[in-house]
């Protein structure tokens, strides 16, 4: 056991560590090979620190800190530590720690801009370690703007882009509308309790009108749920994830759209105290219709990294189902078949940490050796970059919930949580239930198709370019992170025991009750045994009947000679990379089935010879598909918005008198309300 | 304990050893039915025989993902062999997993067969994959609901618990939510072993297969264990529809007897079923690709039917 001097320590040293990063992006600006080392050298090592600091706070230790001299205006700086919040700061350090290893070797392209990638990283994770940490208002809206603020520096490395800056942009203007929600928020409860502490509102909060804390619920769950990318506040995540480095959108995706998911757990299960059971069916619909619609987006995307933050706003979805399902419990008074819901949504938490990590590493170690983003240019990559392909398959088994793989038991958990909602007394909720056991069900299924395909068209077959087909393995330090990663995939999926052990403590603690779940070393059983599993049997299992198959199949003296020969193709002369299915091709049943959500614009021009019609020239066939949500939501918004600013213009004259006469006005005004 | 060893590995022989046969057996049938003498029973064995003589072809432009998947299909199989239970509910091999874990180990199967379709670079290949996987998530939002309606039943996801549940019903067929689970849990076997209405096993015409045109490129010793997994998984199918949603006969006990007399069900069940697979292949013609999904949502409406009967009629 630590005592709280001995954490605050390590704090304080992981804190020196991020600094005399930032410090050093900023000294060595010149020299671009030694400020990439150390500032990411640094970040690391920080990070290192938070892994421990998280570790120790699982394992039972905690602390409070009051610094009323910093921000004294509203009560100072408050710090605390709970297994909550360790548990978050091992997601982030887990997250973290490849990423900025990658980032060392990845970061060579670089040159320009290294000082602000060194320095915008070094503020962007302590600031997200310190929102975990925050106990009080001032302390967490002043870490939750660092972190935003950084993460938009971020995104914007490579600014010369049109592209990049208009995500940057996109990503500002839904940042600071989520910031206000949560201000008003804070500063409703502030008013109803009196106390900027929030610990102190949980306390309080039972005296609070239930109404005034269901709006309050509705704006910060607003506010948090577009920080973590779920529908409809999903907009910005699918531009900027994609338009940053690719070290940074796995930081993105992997670890801060999970700090929305931990503002929504402290709000429906803490802070505001208990609430209705339609905060958690609220929150389950939210999770239900972010899963479907991004998995649905991600699957016809052609955009390897645009996919994989699509697949992000599926996971979240995935991870809001168990929160939700554990709020609805809680209002039911099942203690702990929330407290297994939501060790469900947490454990899915870390693991798409884990691969969603590995998959954009693994996808922008493609992106930096073929210059391209696109699928449908790629193909045949496993033979040039063996290593990288075979995480990026492991990557799309956890993702897509293969056992034996990570991805697999955190969506059996949270289809256990959701199967035993038949206590729940109330027709209604049975049957939100079993549509969300349908989504999610649906969602599994169509995130194998989109991950058969992200793999299939990027490695497999024959390269479709020219920098394709030169492509070469990435360097150590990328291969490095992303094995490391891949090695947490299949841990977490056949040895889940110690991932469990820490969450079920993290979970008792902070609802007081224990899961309804038990488990060693090689089982898991749900409910006493309304569902088990054996994970570790299985992948052993497994394993030895593939080689009892191949040992067999010798025993028996099955032939064993192999010819290689070109592939069949229907009597054409020569086998090229135009015979491959492309992933829109691959994409098309879903686009068809599915086509009213698409509503897919399809045009096709042929132009042939002028002797026959029957001798095609070139054929140009363009695909494209509207988003309804942008369209029938943000569109309104943007056209009003465009209206209103157009009307104020007027105000603005340019005439130096006139603005002196809005001055007095203004001055005027306040004198005569000030008295 | 000997009997338990003893059980498990008969279970799993029952299941790897007579799944061809029961291929065998549809196809004869099938054959009968449509006029035609048709080949014996035992034809599917010496057809795995024959391949495994047979020298390997491997398209040049594929990875190691083309010579692994099928080895992962035939794993697969093995391994779900262990976790079904097809004679006894009493073994306990079946710890390994419920049966959410059985439907993730088929799609696993799936997944990996989809990928060496698009390994070999050819349209058929890819297009026999992005098929197969478009039915095979369409099926899976009604096979998690069947299951529901079925664990709502038998308070479990258990497969032994299910069984011995629903063996212990005595009203078991005038249960409308049991009937309904039965049909659409029906529709998805079908779909999921790639049989009429949705895909066609026989066919080798390019633009109408699914399942044969992803593992076109296969031969040899390969494609043995591609057919011997598809074998199995048609045979765990009717098992679990057999077991399920007919649970007279399966043993609940190791005594000799008992398993005798699960055998003998197991027979019968299987016999039937095969029957009403070989009438229904030949009375109806394949659905176009894009009514499949339509098929689909019906089978999954009865699943949800099934469901609303449980908490509306308890």
């Amino acid at each position: 056991m630590l005592n709280s001097a001995a954490m605050l320590t390590l704090l304080a040293a992981s804190l020196m560590l991020f600094a005399g990063g930032a410090a050093g992006a900023l000294v060595f600006d010149r020299e671009s090979g030694r400020c990439r080392r150390m500032t990411h050298g640094l970040a690391l090592c920080g990070t290192v620190l938070v892994l421990i600091l998280g570790i120790a706070g699982l394992t039972g230790n905690s602390f409070e800190l009051l610094l009323p001299r910093i921000l004294p205006l509203a009560g100072g700086l408050a710090l605390g530590l709970d297994r909550l919040s360790a548990f978050f700061l091992l997601t982030i350090a887990v997250g973290v720690i490849p990423s900025t290893l990658f980032a060392v070797g990845y970061t060579r392209q670089y040159r320009q801009e290294q000082a602000l990638l060194g320095f915008a990283l070094n503020v962007f994770v302590p600031a997200m370690m310190l929102v975990v940490l925050s106990r009080n208002v001032l302390t967490f809206l002043v870490f939750w703007e660092a972190m935003s603020l950084a993460s938009y520096f971020l995104v914007m490395t490579e600014k010369d882009r049109d592209e990049t800056r208009s995500a940057g942009w996109l990503y500002m203007v839904m940042t600071h509308a989520g910031l206000a929600c949560l201000l008003i928020g804070f500063l409703a409860m502030l008013q109803a309790t009196g106390s900027f502490s929030m610990p102190e509102w949980a306390r309080a909060a039972e005296g609070v009108d239930s109404g005034v804390r269901s709006l309050v619920f509705l704006v910060m769950a607003a506010g948090f749920l577009s920080k973590a990318g779920a529908i409809p506040f999903h907009v910005w995540l699918p531009r900027a994830h994609p338009a940053a480095p690719s070290h940074v959108s796995a930081m993105m995706s992997g670890v801060m759209i999970k700090l929305g998911v931990y503002g929504l757990i402290r709000i429906g299960f803490e802070w505001l105290g208990p609430g209705p059971g339609w905060w958690g069916v609220l929150i389950m619909i939210v999770g239900a219709v972010s899963a479907l619609l991004g998995v649905l987006y991600a699957l016809i995307d052609s955009d390897l990294k645009c996919l994989l933050a699509y697949s992000s706003v599926e996971n979240i979805g995935v991870i809001l189902l168990g929160v939700g399902a554990g709020l609805v419990f809680r209002s039911y008074n099942l203690g702990s078949l929330a407290a297994l819901a939501l060790m469900a949504a947490l454990y899915h938490s870390l693991n798409h940490t884990v691969f969603k990590g590995l998959l954009f590493l693994s996808a922008g170690s493609v992106v930096h050796v073929t210059g391209t983003r696109i699928t449908e240019e790629m193909g045949g990559l496993l033979k040039r970059m063996p290593h990288t392909g075979a995480f990026f398959l492991i990557g799309s088994l956890a993702i897509s919930a293969m056992p034996p793989f990570n991805g697999f038991i955190s969506e059996w958990l949270t289809f256990q949580s959701l199967l035993l909602s038949f206590r729940v007394p109330e027709q209604f909720i049975n049957l939100v239930f079993a549509l969300c056991i349908a989504s999610l069900a649906l969602t599994a299924g169509l995130a194998a198709a989109c991950f058969v395909r992200a793999f299939g068209i990027t490695f497999l077959a024959l390269p479709r370019g020219q920098a394709v087909e030169q492509a070469h393995e990435a360097d150590w330090t990328m291969r490095t992170s992303m094995g490391l990663l891949a090695l947490a995939c299949l841990t977490l999926g056949v040895a889940p025991v110690l991932a469990l052990r820490v969450l079920s403590g993290a979970v008792n603690e902070f609802l007081g009750a224990a899961p309804d779940l038990s488990f060693d070393w090689s089982n898991i059983a749900a409910a006493s045994a309304f569902g088990t599993i054996a994970p570790l049997w299985v992948a052993v299992i497994l394993a030895l009947l593939m080689l009892a198959a191949w040992v067999g199949l010798r025993v028996y003296g099955a032939n064993f000679s192999r010819r290689y020969y070109e592939t069949w193709g229907c009597g054409r002369a020569v086998q090229t990379a135009d015979f491959e299915y492309t992933a829109a091709a691959f994409a098309n049943p879903f686009k068809r089935v599915f086509a009213f959500l698409y509503r897919p614009v399809e045009e096709t021009e042929i132009e042939a010879h002028s002797e026959s019609r029957f001798f095609v020239k070139t054929i140009t066939y363009r695909h494209e598909s509207r988003s309804i949500i942008e369209d029938s939501i943000y569109a309104p918004i943007v056209a009003t918005v465009r209206r209103l600013a157009a009307k104020a213009r007027t105000v603005q004259s340019g005439n130096v008198h006139g603005y002196l006469l809005y001055i007095l006005a203004a001055l005027l005004t306040l004198l005569l309300f000030a008295k | 304990m000997l009997a338990q060893i003893g059980i498990t590995i008969a279970q799993w022989l029952v299941v790897v050893l007579g799944a061809p046969v029961l291929a065998g057996v549809i196809r004869k049938t099938k054959a009968r039915l449509q006029g035609r003498r048709g080949a014996g029973i035992f034809q599917p064995y010496w057809d795995l025989r024959k391949l495994l003589v047979k020298e390997v072809v491997i398209a040049e432009n594929t990875s190691w993902v083309f010579r692994l998947t099928p080895y992962v299909a035939i794993g697969t199989m093995l391994l779900s062999a262990f976790i079904v239970p097809v004679l006894t509910t009493a073994a306990e091999l079946q710890f390994l997993g419920n049966i959410i874990l059985l439907m993730y180990v088929f799609l696993l199967s799936t997944f990996f067969l989809a990928l060496a379709g698009l390994d070999a670079g050819s349209s058929f290949g890819g297009m026999g994959s992005s098929r197969e996987m478009a039915i095979a998530a369409l099926a899976e939002p009604t096979v998690m609901i069947a299951i529901f309606a079925i664990a709502l039943r038998a308070g479990s996801t258990g497969l032994n618990e299910m069984i011995n549940r629903a063996a212990s019903d005595p009203l078991l067929l005038l249960n409308p939510g049991h009937l309904l689970a039965f049909l659409s849990f029906f529709i998805v076997a079908l779909a999921e072993t790639g049989r009429l209405p949705v895909d066609n096993p026989s066919t080798h015409l390019e633009l109408t297969m699914i399942h044969e045109a992803m593992i076109l490129e296969y031969s040899g010793r390969y494609l043995a264990l591609i057919e011997w997994a598809s074998f199995i998984k048609l045979f765990l199918f009717l098992t679990l529809l057999g077991n399920i949603f007919f649970p007279w006969g399966v043993a609940v006990t190791l005594q000799p007897g008992a398993v005798a007399i699960g055998v003998f069900a197991l027979v019968i069940k299987l016999g039937v079923l095969a029957l009403g697979l070989a009438v229904l292949e030949t009375a109806l013609a394949k659905l176009r690709l894009f009514r499949v999904p339509e098929l689909l949502s019906g089978s999954f409406m009865l699943a949800l039917l099934a469901v609303i009967s449980f908490f509306f009629l308890r």
